[in-house]
């Protein structure tokens, strides 16, 4: 066998090469190339291990091959033109880059929202981040081995689909939201449908508990896996599900509120282990509380408009001045530092993406621990590639 | 024509009998496999090619016959080939000495467990040359981790087997049927449930099904030692992975669950319903469960069945002395 085929497979210049050629001289451990074809790396992170045996002694995340330039082409795009971009940052939770990206807008243009495109933005993005945690759940099993419960968390997701396609037109990358609203006002048949959802969605997380929470084999798998402290959290900016699952209550929708979310009765789920299984029930509950949060904002929808007056059009200046906005999303705080010189065209727009930050804590979490232990700690980060390289 | 001529033409008539029934198996079980997965995951499974997707295995066996076998440019041509035959010939042997039926044993021989036993331990080194031959680290990875539990899960199911063959007093396999009676209550996991259940356990990590898949564990491996493989290479180790699934069901069905004995129904039937019920419980496991870790396989082995196993010999081997 050849010693190392990943050195010569890696471009000259590109992070990690370094690492593999002093690895390479030393000889007594294994470097091994997990990715960016890997069943388990979901899409193409790479992730660089040098093993001894099956122990991980150093792991290096390589990114940057799904680097699509979306903070540049901000800067060559009108401000209305830039919204389907932020629908496929993140292709999993959609809703919540667009609601950073329209508060930014907002917030710099002083622009008022209506209260009946708050309610929707808030249902239509609570919903939203179900899905991304339905998607995550699936997935995350699935990369612990159990093929079965990706189909029943698909089966719910392909609801949550269904009722966004008709009012976003969409069922993937969605920019429904629009600075001043949202593109299409819903009708009482969305919130019948919705309240429906609701109700069996909240039938199907005792299942899901009883079919996979409680699973021994699970646990094992997940229980003193990848243990984040606070301190690693604060260092390495952590936010989302995974600070929350070390035991600190970081919310956007809490602790700098926006939007409408001061006005529900709904709590954050915090776990004290910070471990795999701690930010598997934290995200769990937190499907749970979407679900309050969607029940309430239907039963308390008013009428009106659902965008302003004189929405923003396509070639609209937005006025000079810098401005940061950052919203929860499912995976953590989205921020949108947006610099604008008075011109159609963003000056400079920064965005902020909690999975870059989650990526980054995992060099320090896997080390020492078992290959399979890599792949629970890899699928509990939810990690989405193209959201980590923009 | 001799007595010797005789037991030659037997022989032959047995050998392709058996590879017959395992082909026939073989599809079968793979379409049920799928049907099963289907039908835990709500959805109907293969259903496009024939009736309800029935000839869905044989369309997938066209498939991977028809596929160029493709060798990495680094790989052992000679160990990279051979693992594939390796993994699948000692296969065929295996199902020659269990008696489906009174009177239908391919090779009734004494030591037909012995065999049995002998050569399954083939398959560790089919994997073994598979990983190292094939020069590639998921391979090589994949290939440590099934000779760590194919010879650690090999120490409790041969004692669990032993416990059987101590209170039946014979390794022959058509005997060992015909000391339990028709019903239920005549059969062997009743006084010995702690062998039976080691004995599947081992069972299921023997053939690297689901929980125990760690050498293909294909969220963490890519395909563990298979990964290189294509065409009917991999067709072979898919070949032998289910044979040797009805291999283990079929020695568990003879020791534990009374083999071709049962009222009304000739032994044929039964033989196959009581394989065939084990074998929907591996299927059930394989759809239902996550896999476990690789420290947490070896301590279940080495802390809780070997221990076990070795328990349930000493009180089998006590209890024959005393009474």
């Amino acid at each position: 066998m050849r010693i190392s085929p990943e050195i010569e497979h890696c471009q000259p210049g590109s992070q990690g090469v370094e690492d593999l050629k002093a690895v390479a001289d030393n000889g007594s451990t294994m470097v091994l190339n997990m990715g960016p074809q890997h069943p388990s790396t979901h899409g193409v992170l790479r992730v660089v291990l040098e093993l001894d045996g099956e122990y991980i002694v150093k792991a290096t995340p390589v990114i940057g091959y799904l680097h699509r330039m979306h903070e540049k082409m901000a800067e060559i795009r009108t401000c209305i033109q830039y919204m389907p971009n932020m629908g496929r940052v993140d292709y999993l939770n959609p809703l919540g880059w667009n609601w950073a990206w329209v508060g930014a807008l907002e917030k710099l243009a002083g622009i008022e929202v209506p209260e009946r495109a708050e309610f929707i933005r808030v249902i239509t993005g609570e919903l939203n981040r179900i899905s991304s945690h339905l998607v995550w759940f699936g997935a995350y099993i699935l990369d612990l081995g159990a093929f079965t419960p990706i189909m029943y968390a698909f089966e719910d997701r392909e609801k949550i689909l269904d009722l966004l396609q008709p009012i976003s037109g969409s069922r993937l990358t969605y920019s429904f939201f629009r600075p001043g609203g949202v593109a299409t006002d819903v009708d009482a048949a969305f919130l019948k449908d919705t309240l429906a959802f609701v109700n069996h969605m909240r039938n199907r997380l005792p299942m899901y508990r009883d079919l996979v929470t409680d699973n021994i084999i699970f646990r094992k798998r997940c229980e003193n896996v990848g243990v984040i402290s606070l301190e690693m959290c604060r260092k390495y900016g952590a936010t989302g599900p995974v600070i929350r699952g070390s035991g600190r209550a970081y919310d956007i929708r809490k602790t700098e509120p926006y939007s409408i979310y001061d006005r529900f009765d709904y709590h954050i789920p915090v776990d004290e282990n910070g471990d795999a299984m701690g930010r598997y029930r934290v995200r769990m509950a937190e499907m749970a509380e979407s679900l309050n949060i969607i029940e309430q904002a239907v039963n308390r929808i008013p009428d009106g408009e659902h965008i302003v007056q004189k929405a923003p059009k396509p070639r609209w200046k937005p006025p000079k001045g810098e401005v940061y906005f950052a919203v929860e999303g499912a995976r953590g705080k989205i921020g949108v530092h947006l610099v604008s010189n008075g011109d159609k065209y963003p000056y400079r727009v920064k965005l902020r993406s909690p999975g870059f930050s989650n990526l980054s804590l995992f060099g320090e979490l896997a080390k020492g621990h078992l290959l399979q232990d890599a792949v629970s700690i890899l699928g509990s980060l939810d990690l989405v590639i193209p959201e980590i390289d923009r | 024509m001799s007595f010797n001529e005789i037991q030659l033409i037997r022989m032959i008539i047995a050998v392709v009998a058996t590879a017959l029934f395992v082909a026939v198996s073989v599809i079968f079980l793979v379409y049920l496999e799928r049907k099963v997965a289907g039908h835990v995951q709500r959805r109907p499974g293969p259903f496009e090619v024939g009736p309800h997707g029935i000839l869905q295995t044989i369309a997938d066996a066209v498939k991977l016959l028809s596929k160029q076998p493709l060798k990495p440019d680094g790989a052992d041509p000679l160990l990279f080939w051979l693992a594939p035959v390796v993994a699948f010939a000692p296969t065929l042997l295996l199902l020659l000495p269990i008696p489906f039926g009174p009177v239908l044993t391919g090779l009734d021989v004494n030591l037909g467990l012995l065999l049995i036993l002998a050569f399954s331990g083939m398959n560790v080194l089919a994997l073994c040359l598979a990983g190292w031959g094939s020069d590639n680290k998921w391979a090589v990875l994949g290939a440590a981790r099934s000779v760590a539990q194919a010879v650690g899960y090999e120490i409790p199911l041969l004692l669990a087997v032993l416990a059987v063959t101590f209170s039946s007093g014979t390794l022959n396999l058509t005997e060992l049927v015909a000391k339990q009676g028709p019903y239920p209550w005549h059969w062997n996991f009743i006084t010995q449930p702690l062998a039976f259940f080691i004995y599947f356990v081992c069972a299921v990590a023997e053939t690297n099904r689901n929980p125990f898949d760690l050498p293909e564990a294909e969220s963490e491996l890519t395909a563990g030692f298979h990964t290189e493989y294509s065409g009917m290479g991999f067709g072979l180790f898919f070949l032998a992975e289910y044979t040797n699934m009805i291999v283990v069901c079929s020695v568990c069905t003879a020791l534990f669950l009374g083999g071709w004995q049962g009222p009304f129904l000739p032994g044929f039937w039964w033989f196959l319903a009581k394989m065939y019920v084990l074998l929907l419980v591996m299927m059930w496991f394989r759809w239902t469960f996550p896999r476990l870790r690789f420290d947490q396989l070896l301590n279940l082995n080495w802390k809780w069945l070997l221990p076990l196993a070795l328990l349930n010999l000493m009180g089998t081997a006590f209890f024959m002395k005393l009474f």
